[in-house]
């Protein structure tokens, strides 16, 4: 099979961008025509990572820090201001609230931004969110002036706390770093966006469109994708489908679902049913 | 002087600055996406030439990467 090029039918993905664009998000004060955080880990290549920021129609970009690699050739930085986006570095690879303390400050120091993801693990393994170093460095940060948009559980209780220590999202898991496990617990995810004046950004899990979707229809705000584009057969394309999941599940979210029902409930009406006679019935 | 950066030991003259270090890294004040903290401090980089290094200083040199 060729890979796509196709868009969403032209009148479709207008109508749809143009619902987008009239329903922006707003963060921290700071206003995005896209719904859709974009990941830049796991491209093959930073030309194939441009492609998926400019077809995602992303305004917000995550970033990570590493050691300088002196042979290092080619520089996200230069990608990303050609994208003409906005950076979102993260403290991947912190297992402490001091050591994300500190990345969170060279970040601000690196890309002149105080805006940081905030990122906690507990193990390699499964990449959760420590539960109490994340506070403890939301807190910190928030402290010093930093916009802190935290990843963290499912847990209702946590986001509660986050919010408390003045966090400027939550950021919620849909299932663990990777995975594409899609959205394990969407009661919780529910939950999450009931009981909180805070965006929602669900984060990590998504492992294509329909995800996005479901993430959106819940009542979160925006979601954040990496792997499941950047790893995807065709990254473009998968950006395209993520992007345009993002805005109808928005848009149906909106729109007012009608409630689940064990039974079903006839949309044609029995009044006016026509009684043939004859034969053997 | 003696001083881990990024995780290397490395030998430096005693006047050594944070930009002597930062040199053996071919990193300069120009260099975008760039940060630097010793023993944890974060280091402006509009201080880089003036700071001095101490004998047993920690640095650590870091720069923008893709990631989610």
């Amino acid at each position: 099979m060729s890979t796509v090029e196709r868009s969403p039918t032209p009148a479709a993905a207008t109508a749809l961008g143009a619902a987008a664009a009239a329903d922006p998000l707003t963060i921290a004060g700071r206003t995005f025509g896209s719904r859709l955080l974009l990941g830049t880990g796991g491209f093959q290549s930073l030309e194939a990572m441009a492609e998926a920021i400019r077809v995602s129609g992303s305004e917000l970009v995550t970033v990570a820090l590493r050691r300088v690699d002196p042979a290092a050739r080619g520089s996200i930085m230069d990608v990303i201001a050609e994208a003409g986006v906005e950076l979102l570095p993260n403290t991947a690879g912190c297992y402490t609230a001091r050591d994300a303390v500190t990345t969170a400050q060279l970040a601000r120091e690196a890309f002149e931004t105080n805006w940081v993801k905030l990122e906690v693990i507990g193990d390699d393994r499964t990449l959760l969110p420590d539960a109490i170093e994340l506070v403890e460095a939301a807190e910190i940060l928030v402290d010093d002036g930093f916009v802190v948009l935290p990843y963290t559980t499912d847990d209702p209780i946590l986001a509660r706390r986050l919010e408390d220590v003045g966090c400027a999202a939550i950021m919620p898991l849909g299932s663990p770093i990777g995975s594409g496990m899609g959205i394990n617990n969407p009661y919780n995810v529910a939950i999450i966006r009931e009981r909180t004046q805070l965006p929602v950004v669900l984060d990590a899990g998504v492992g294509t469109a329909s995800d996005a979707a479901l993430a959106m229809e819940l009542g979160c705000d925006a979601v954040l994708c990496a792997s499941a584009i950047s790893r995807a057969h065709d990254p473009r394309a998968m950006s395209l489908a993520i992007r345009a999941a993002v805005e109808a599940g928005r848009l149906a979210r909106s729109a007012g679902r009608i409630p689940r029902r064990l039974h079903a409930e006839a949309s044609t009406p029995d009044a006016g049913i026509p009684h043939f006679g004859g034969g053997d019935g | 002087m003696t001083i881990r950066l990024n995780g290397e030991e490395r030998h430096l003259d005693a006047a050594a600055t944070v930009q002597t270090a930062l040199d053996l890294l071919d990193v300069t004040p120009d260099s975008r996406g760039v940060a630097v903290a010793v023993d944890r401090e974060v280091v402006p980089r509009a201080r880089w030439h003036e700071t001095p290094l101490h004998d047993g200083a920690q640095v650590e040199v870091v720069m923008a990467i893709q990631g989610g």
